[in-house]
């Protein structure tokens, strides 16, 4: 009974990501594979997207403070990030990663520079919403959490 | 080898430990699939391995195509299919997927967020059965397995093929260098191929269903022993079967090797790129030999299809050759080398079969000789066009059809080259090419002792007139080949005598250079000159027909033989998928080619069947030593079939363009209307 509420409010929260534009289709698909033996998996997966794609945006920060840019290192980057944020289903921020690449590949290094700015504010709100959305689903309770029945 | 024996070693070396004979595999597949799957991204990694899992298949993930690779080679039967990144940075992922094509043979389907037509497109000229488009969805992994399937049943095809090609060429070979021209070995040969490949079609199907056939993986080692045989026989010369019994490891098939060959050879021809064509093609003219030089009759045009022909292999193949053979790939220039290869094919030839040397020559040349030596019958012209035609060496192998086809001589070879052909159709691009040209000479050597003997006379005359057959399809420029034949007449006794007799006594003994001969036979009699002998003497050379009009085929897409050069064009397309093909068409079919490249892998399973048929046909044609070039003859042999089963299917690739060239020629381009030898007058 307690995990009623708890559940309606993940469910809630759940729905406002996808309604934000926080999260895609993609993460429906994480969803689907977590199960009793990985009741955590989608967590897992974030954690792991967090824990890695950091380094690739110390590399943008990087490459973004030599001048002139580099747009080729530049898009390559922002093409490994754009498909690990894609695989999460992080819609916003993979949005912001292909008008990245836009400005790169026509060479606007101020489009760049705003842009990134942009990704980087989408990418640590979803990993709040995110890590909200866990806490929560982890105080539900390991059944189901979120999840479809199978 | 033995084709039942192939089978019971196949299933019982089952590869993949979920496909167990019998029982277990149609109830859990897809279950049990060993996918390796590598991706740098770790994200991306996790999620597709717990994917996969989810699909019931077992994973193995890596995050360094390194790692992978060492993954494959250390065991290499234990995985079914391969899923890769596109960028990683150790490694390319389309260089891990060529990788893995040539060691090891599995389906890799590439995957990345990059979704653009160029990278897909490279995903598929490397030879990734396919393509997913990041994030990957777990319905797209469902079905991989179909992959795995699929190659299984290709490789299946491709055994049975080679199983009743062996039979087949196994009772030609055995017969051969007397009896080419039996007819009851054709009867014989015909008869227990038909019998064996029923028997084995069924008998594998019987086996691959419920086994999988093992695979072979072809480790660091092995693959060295490959290229090591590839490079002894000589890259143009290389057949299946001879590099198998170089390699000489226990348990090996004659297909392994050929799916094999065929990979190395794309792989070749994607190194050395279209550049190497043109240098190719001066090495190998060079290679060739100065006393070729001679014949620079035709060398404004010899050059100009040398250089075209310059096809990408032929650099390579020339070093190979030159390697193997120890001649100096380069030694003129291209220019004469050119000339030369033409004319010593046209008749020059001779000279060239004639010694071992020359031969090794040939082969290196064949591949462009062959081109030259369909001239010889052909007409220098002809030989041009064809060359042109057949810019890689494809091409040349297709002008040895030519030659085949004129003569009768040929025609055994051819037909065996056919044979050959089809059975690695599916694999050969350049194989077939090469070992077209390569079985050309041959055939004709073979073909030509009887052949030649009977009276260069009339094998002028018939040459003439067969030229003119073989000419038209491809060779309508060169109305001087025409005429070559016919000055030659008078030499061709001499010559085409030598190039049959001896080349063909030389290649039927020395199994090695089995290729160079013929292609030196091609070359010099080119294929032609023997023929004309053939022709001359009968219609009923049907390897003339045969070859007349595997060059029609190889050449006239537009000619009746479009059917043919459909076939050529499939089989071209399928040998020399990248291009090679289009190369090999010489001239006329070279767009066709490069077009029915396309559609070749589609329709090349279909024309791998016409060409063994074709082969069979040929064979038979060969067998009966009737040159009869009728255009129709060529149609009915599918270009695979020009070449006997020796051939690989490079040979049948070369056999078919030849095929095509000598029946487009024929049939279309010049005004021949009917191969047939007795029109010609003797």
């Amino acid at each position: 009974m307690e995990r009623n509420p708890m559940r309606r409010q993940l469910a809630i929260m759940r729905q406002s990501l996808f309604d934000q534009g926080h999260v895609d289709e993609q993460f429906v698909q994480l969803e689907e594979l977590q199960d009793d033996a990985n009741p955590n998996f989608v967590e897992e997966v974030v954690t792991l997207y967090y824990r890695d794609s950091a380094r690739i945006i110390l590399n943008i920060e990087q490459a973004l403070e030599r001048k002139p840019f580099d747009f080729r290192k530049l898009d390559a980057y922002m093409h490994q990030f754009k498909g690990s944020s894609s695989s999460i289903g992080a819609k916003k921020v993979k949005a912001e990663s292909t008008l990245f690449r836009e400005y790169c590949k026509s060479g606007n290094g101020e489009g760049c520079m705003r842009s990134f700015q942009q990704l980087k504010k989408e990418y640590a709100t979803l990993r709040k919403k995110l890590g909200a959305y866990f806490q929560l689903a982890r105080q539900a309770g390991p059944v189901e959490t979120a999840s479809r029945p199978k | 080898m033995n084709v039942s024996s192939v089978k019971g070693s196949m299933s019982i070396s089952s590869s993949t430990s979920t496909w167990k004979a019998g029982d277990t595999i149609s109830d859990q597949f897809p279950a049990g699939l060993r996918v390796l799957v590598v991706d740098d991204d770790p994200t991306c990694l996790m999620i597709l391995e717990k994917m996969l899992i989810a699909c019931l298949y077992k994973v193995t993930k890596c995050n360094r195509a390194e790692t992978a690779l060492s993954k494959l080679r250390e065991n290499k039967n234990g995985y079914d299919i391969v899923l890769s990144d596109v960028h990683m940075p150790d490694m390319d992922g389309f260089k891990l997927l060529e990788h893995i094509g040539l060691e090891m043979d599995l389906p890799v389907i590439m995957m990345s967020a990059d979704d653009g037509k160029q990278v897909v497109m490279k995903g598929v000229t490397h030879g990734a059965c396919d393509y997913l488009i990041k994030p990957v969805r777990i319905e797209a992994l469902k079905n991989i397995w179909q992959h795995v399937v699929r190659k299984r049943k290709n490789e299946w095809k491709e055994f049975e093929q080679s199983g009743s090609v062996e039979e087949g060429d196994r009772q030609p070979k055995q017969s051969d260098d007397a009896d080419y021209s039996s007819s009851a070995n054709e009867g014989n040969w015909k008869g227990s191929k038909k019998r064996k490949d029923e028997e084995e079609e069924t008998d594998e199907r019987d086996d691959t269903s419920t086994l999988k056939k093992p695979r072979v993986v072809w480790s660091v080692e092995l693959h060295q022993q490959f290229v090591a045989a590839v490079n002894q026989l000589g890259i143009d010369k290389a057949v299946p079967k001879k590099i198998l019994e170089l390699m000489n490891v226990p348990g090996l098939t004659r297909e392994n090797v050929a799916s094999h060959l065929q990979k190395y050879r794309l792989y070749l021809r994607r190194l050395s790129g279209v550049s190497q064509h043109q240098s190719n093609l001066s090495t190998i003219i060079s290679a060739q030999d100065p006393t070729f030089g001679s014949l620079s009759s035709l060398s404004g045009l010899d050059l100009q299809t040398l250089a075209a022909t310059g096809q990408l292999p032929a650099q390579s193949l020339a070093r190979l050759q030159a390697a193997g053979l120890g001649r100096a790939t380069a030694k003129s220039g291209i220019p004469i080398t050119l000339v030369d290869q033409r004319n010593i094919f046209s008749f020059e030839n001779p000279k060239l079969r004639f010694g071992e040397g020359q031969q090794q020559h040939m082969t290196n040349k064949q591949q462009v000789n062959l081109l030259h030596g369909i001239p010889t019958t052909m007409e220098p012209k002809q030989l041009v066009s064809l060359r042109h035609a057949a810019q890689s060496i494809g091409n040349m192998n297709m002008q040895v059809p030519p030659h085949g086809a004129q003569s009768s001589q040929n025609n055994p070879l051819l037909m065996q080259m056919g044979q050959q052909q089809q059975q690695q159709q599916q694999s050969r691009g350049q194989i077939l090419v090469d070992s077209t040209i390569n079985h050309a000479p041959r055939l004709s050597s073979s073909m030509g002792q009887p052949i030649l003997s009977n009276g260069i006379a009339t094998n002028v005359s018939s040459r003439n007139g067969i030229p003119e057959n073989i000419r038209a399809p491809g060779y309508s420029q060169t109305p001087s080949m025409l005429n070559f034949p016919m000055n030659h007449a008078s030499e061709l006794p001499g010559n085409s005598f030598a190039l049959g007799s001896t080349p063909g006594v030389s290649i039927l003994t020395s199994k090695g250079a089995f290729q160079e001969d013929v292609n030196s036979e091609i070359k010099g009699s080119g294929g032609l000159m023997p023929s004309y002998d053939v022709f001359n003497d009968l219609d009923q050379h049907k390897p003339q027909s045969w070859e007349l009009q595997n060059v029609g085929m190889a050449f006239d897409t537009s000619q009746h033989s479009n059917s043919l050069q459909g076939n050529l064009d499939l089989t071209q397309s399928a040998l020399g998928q990248q291009g090679f093909s289009s190369g090999q068409m010489n001239g006329h079919n070279r767009s066709a080619a490069v077009a029915s490249k396309a559609m070749f892998s589609t329709g090349d399973v279909k024309e791998l069947g016409s060409a063994q048929n074709v082969n069979q046909h040929l064979n038979n044609l060969l067998v009966d030593n009737t040159i009869r070039v009728k255009s129709e003859r060529v149609c009915d042999t599918s270009p695979a079939n020009i070449f006997p089963d020796h051939f690989g299917q490079d040979d049948l690739m070369s056999a078919l363009l030849k095929q095509q060239e000598s029946v487009a020629s024929s049939e279309n381009e010049f005004d021949f209307d009917g191969y047939s030898m007795n029109n010609i007058p003797v």
